[in-house]
């Protein structure tokens, strides 16, 4: 179904224009945080809405959109946002990562590696990594067109202190091509590594705040650490409950009220694809014969 | 003699029609403790915040000798050398400590702030500088990591002291150090400050209205009315034995213990 009373893709052309420079621009500038005059969209802030309107922006006719919140490409906001395309540009859609051109996500990256041809759209609610630190807007834009980012390692020691190590698992602070610190959106920091030298372009959208950023493929993007404390992705001491998968980012989820748990890969696709190929996790033996 | 560390020259800001400082003109060794006095209003505070470069003149110059020998006018130093050098060569102590703290950082971070902003990144050697500090500004060690807001107003005091003397600096500019704190803690405080001043060779730029605080810290001393300095002198001179009225009446308006 089409909904002839919008352009394509919902957005005008001249708004596309203005976001696509200030794409244009992020990319030129990596890890920079470009203003950009955010529209209303149909859904409220906190949904998605920057993400949306860069998607909207660099979709063709011959794209195809995966959306993924958290993962899953079954949830409420993967869902509406998908058939939200689907209705105003009428773009094929998949839930499949190699598939698709475009793939929007809400705090998470695909399991599987990324190509060059695809672009990876996140919703970032809110783009200033120095913001609990530095409440200023002045000052903080001073500091990252200085380069003074003490403060962020300021963060990490007071981590440290009260923890013992890093009890950052999201939001992990990162320098991009060795100059600009970056929130890397309220993804968990296992993803942090897929994001250095990743062949697919990365684009941040932040409807609220209206800011854009971007990471262009291949380039290096590294998370903040101390000498004696460095950087390390979360580790999971069991494999997906359904599919087996060692060393894939695991949701924990509750199954009943007697305090039962099984850990799955926050994945679908990439636990899906799995179990199709024949992959089998200790809760789904049963299923296999 | 040896250049100047810190040379003002004819230093005038004014607001709008209202005068701020007007031709000011000193200069500072290193190592040496210049008080500036005068009651509320006399200009003290705008001529500290144009001394550190926090506040542009409208006239005059401020000249500073660099760590690597040469002698700057702060005016043309891009903001980002001048950001480092506040933040590397020079210290600021408020009055209000939350103005110069992190509220919500512990004690530790709040001294290790510098360091990680010129590129230390090892904890254990940031954090034992931290600690170091701590005793030497009299403050438990254990309580490293605890918040500011945990703290009591000396304490506070003492914790910004440390969280600037800790890239050693060789200027700090204190604006009223003691102004709001219990006179048993203002003594402790004062002893404090004297001590670290003759055992780094601090320079430092004292504003307060306190005439007990110039005379226990201060070699020179320049006393401030409507915007002008009006007597200028060895502490000890201009306390004892005052040449311009105004000056001798703030001498004789001090109540005596």
């Amino acid at each position: 179904m089409t909904a002839p009373a919008y352009n394509f893709a919902y957005l005008d052309e001249q708004t596309k224009r203005m976001i696509r420079r200030a794409i244009l621009k992020a990319i030129a500038v990596p890890g920079y945080q470009v203003p950009f005059a955010s529209r209303e969209m149909p859904m409220p802030y906190g949904w998605g809405t920057g993400g949306v309107q860069v998607t909207a922006s660099i979709l063709g006719q011959k794209d195809v959109l995966k959306v993924i919140d958290q993962g899953a490409d079954d949830t409420t906001n993967a869902v509406s946002i998908r058939q939200f395309f689907e209705k105003t540009a009428g773009v094929e859609t998949t839930t499949e990562t190699l598939a698709a051109t475009v793939i929007q996500t809400r705090h998470r990256i695909p399991e599987t590696t990324l190509q060059g041809h695809q672009v990876l759209v996140y919703q970032v609610p809110i783009p200033e990594p120095l913001r609990f630190l530095e409440p200023r807007e002045t000052e903080t834009r001073k500091m990252h067109a200085l380069a003074e980012y003490g403060l962020m390692h300021v963060k990490l020691y007071e981590d440290i202190a009260r923890h013992g190590h890093i009890a950052t698992t999201y939001a992990y602070p990162v320098l991009v091509a060795g100059r600009y610190v970056m929130d890397p959106s309220p993804t968990p920091k296992f993803d942090n590594p897929k994001m250095d030298d990743c062949a697919a372009l990365q684009l941040f959208g932040a409807g609220r705040e209206k800011r854009i950023y971007a990471i262009p493929p291949h380039t290096k993007v590294v998370s903040l650490d101390f000498e004696d404390h460095p950087f390390e992705v979360t580790r999971f001491d069991r494999p997906c409950a359904l599919c087996g998968a060692q060393g894939s980012y695991l949701d924990e989820v509750v199954m009943d009220d007697r305090g039962a748990r099984m850990f799955v890969c926050s994945d679908t696709d990439f636990c899906e694809s799995r179990q199709e190929n024949g992959h089998r996790g200790p809760l789904n033996q049963e299923a296999a014969e | 003699m040896s250049t100047p560390l810190l040379q003002a020259e004819d230093l005038s800001r004014f607001y709008g029609g209202r005068i701020g400082c007007r031709d000011v003109s000193f200069s500072l060794d290193v190592g040496e403790v210049l008080a500036i006095v005068g009651e509320s209003g006399s200009g003290k505070t705008t001529l500290l915040n144009l001394l550190s470069g926090r506040l542009a003149p409208d006239a005059g110059h401020v000249r500073y000798a660099m760590r690597d020998g040469t002698t700057r006018d702060l005016l043309t130093l891009t903001e980002a050398e001048r950001r480092h050098l506040a933040r590397t060569d020079w210290g600021f102590v408020h009055q209000d400590a939350r103005e110069g703290l992190r509220m919500n950082v512990s004690a530790g971070g709040n001294i290790g702030e510098r360091l990680m902003g010129i590129g230390d990144r090892h904890y254990g050697n940031i954090r034992e500088a931290a600690r170091g500090w701590l005793s030497r500004v009299e403050i438990d060690e254990g309580r490293l990591d605890d918040k500011p807001t945990a703290f009591s107003g000396g304490m506070r005091q003492r914790l910004q002291i440390a969280r600037n003397l800790v890239t050693a600096p060789r200027l700090v500019f204190m604006d009223e150090p003691t102004g709001g704190l219990d006179v048993s803690v203002q003594a402790r405080l004062l002893d404090l400050i004297r001590s670290l001043v003759a055992d780094l060779g601090l320079a430092v730029v004292l504003v307060t209205h306190d005439l007990a605080v110039a005379r226990l810290l201060s070699h020179r001393i320049m006393v401030m009315k409507a915007g002008e300095v009006i007597e200028t002198g060895l502490t000890d001179r201009v306390l004892d034995d005052p040449q311009a009225p105004y000056t001798q009446l703030l001498v004789s308006s001090v109540l005596a213990a």
